[in-house]
């Protein structure tokens, strides 16, 4: 039986994780080489990094890093933030990246997700799709971490990457980011009901609970939280135990 | 020794590839030697042959075909040699008759077998079937040796739209259960192939790396 899956997220600013990770037996709890084994040791399904690097200069410590994830993390690795050329999406691959992760530049150039996933393959290309419910039932595309709109309607975006050879959508409630309320359920359920592929839930997970409700309620196949690790409020395990317990099918729990 | 080749074809990363079969062999403390190389003649120097693949059937099929001798030479080595040979992904599907993807495309024509579209009867079930599944072996076979599988057991990462159904039910040797049988793993004699990735399924695909390079078919 396909189990669902458990993703952490790293923030990685200048080849540095940005919002330290509270483990107790890191060397270096900045660095996120130490973070992806302890998260890998832990039984995260995937891992996923995004590159928040402003700096041109300083994007190259981003392919240091994924290179020796690769290395020594044998899991599923997903990589984001600025792809947005073809050639980008080669460098991060090259490196050791599995999947990448387009953001931005799936919503200003639609031909660039059906490029990508011709030249690589739909099963390493994410669209990172963030909205906002702007009004009952109704869901929005935000850009620039969510300070812009654009006036796309979210589940006709989404259907329509799907279109174009996407593989997996990544969908972060942008309303609920940061927040600890949940993700944004019916915003979930509505584009993951309304494609065809695979969707990663993330956004807004204060609670296990939210874990939960992301699959059932929100239909998605995978959830993705980075505060709630890092910080340390709850691990990896402790966190699939409580999923499997509500439920929901999960790899690496011991009955 | 056993000096292995992980043929690269310009199919993504092989560096990740190379360092988990490294990383197998000093687990179980097998002298290995991993090379990565798209060189044909280092074929013949092999004691064991991988052939990895993501994207598209017809794109790796293509990128095979374009290095000059090396269709040959894997014939030379695999089929006459009898040299282990793993294939992983769409190096595995690339070892069947045809695939179909976009558009019919011959494949090697080592596993009699198409590569079609897997079809969960569930049609709520997302395709790719992504993630991590449990894998059923058919019979016995030395490259599931001490590994628990069935529902119970380890788990392997599988990401594909397309899986090979061999013609012939003994080439098929482990299934995967998504909305119904999906081919896992196929292969005889000295060739055998995966669908789902060992190099990114952690305890289970270093074991199965390690049976692999212990293996003599």
């Amino acid at each position: 039986m396909l189990k669902m899956r458990l993703i952490p997220c790293l923030d990685v600013k200048d080849g540095r994780v940005v919002k330290g990770v509270n483990f107790v037996d890191l060397r270096d709890a900045g660095d996120p080489v130490e973070c992806a084994r302890a998260y890998d040791a832990a039984g995260a399904d995937e891992l996923c990094f995004l590159d928040i690097t402003a700096t041109h200069e300083n994007r190259g410590l981003m392919f240091d890093v994924i290179k020796r994830t690769a290395e020594q993390c044998f899991m599923p690795l997903t990589v984001g933030g600025g792809v947005r050329k073809l050639e980008d999406i080669r460098n991060l691959l090259l490196a050791g990246a599995d999947k990448v992760s387009i953001n931005s530049a799936a919503v200003s150039d639609r031909a660039f997700v059906k490029a990508a996933a011709e030249k690589f393959g739909s099963q390493c290309i994410v669209v990172a799709i963030d909205a906002k419910e702007t009004s009952p039932g109704k869901f929005e595309i935000f850009t620039h971490g969510g300070r812009k709109e654009t006036g796309i309607d979210a589940v006709d975006f989404a259907k329509e990457v799907t279109s174009l050879g996407a593989g997996e959508i990544l969908l972060t409630s942008m309303d609920r980011d940061g927040t600890g309320k949940g993700f944004n359920i019916a915003l979930t359920r509505a584009i993951a009901d309304a494609v065809s592929i695979p969707v990663i839930a993330s956004g807004g997970v204060g609670t296990l609970d939210h874990l939960v409700e992301g699959i059932r309620d929100g239909h998605a196949t995978a959830v993705l939280a980075a505060s709630i690790f890092h910080f340390g409020t709850f691990k990896i395990g402790e966190a699939k135990a409580y999923m499997q317990a509500a439920g929901i099918p999960m790899r690496g729990v011991v009955q | 020794m056993t000096k292995t080749v992980i043929i690269d074809y310009g199919s993504g990363n092989l560096h990740s590839a190379a360092k988990a079969f490294e990383r197998a062999a000093h687990d179980n403390k097998i002298k290995a030697q991993i090379i990565v190389s798209n060189r044909p003649e280092d074929l013949e120097k092999a004691e064991r042959i991988v052939l990895p693949g993501v994207g598209a059937f017809k794109d790796c099929r293509n990128g095979l075909m374009a290095i000059d001798g090396m269709r040959a030479a894997l014939q030379d080595q695999v089929i006459v040699k009898g040299k282990p040979f793993l294939g992983i992904c769409v190096g595995m599907q690339l070892m069947a008759t045809r695939g179909v993807e976009h558009e019919v495309t011959p494949g090697l024509g080592w596993i009699a077998g198409d590569v079609v579209p897997i079809e969960p009867a569930d049609k709520n079930l997302k395709i790719p079937h992504m993630g991590w599944n449990t894998i059923r072996p058919e019979g016995q076979h030395a490259l599931l040796d001490g590994i628990l599988l069935g529902d119970e057991g380890l788990h392997a990462y599988f990401v594909h739209s397309y899986h090979l159904k061999p013609t012939l039910p003994e080439d098929l040797i482990a299934t995967a259960d998504y909305g119904g049988e999906v081919t896992a793993m196929a292969g005889y004699d000295n060739i055998v192939g995966t669908q789902f990735h060992p190099e990114k399924s952690q305890a289970l695909g270093l074991a199965l790396i390690a049976n692999f390079l212990r293996w003599r078919p």
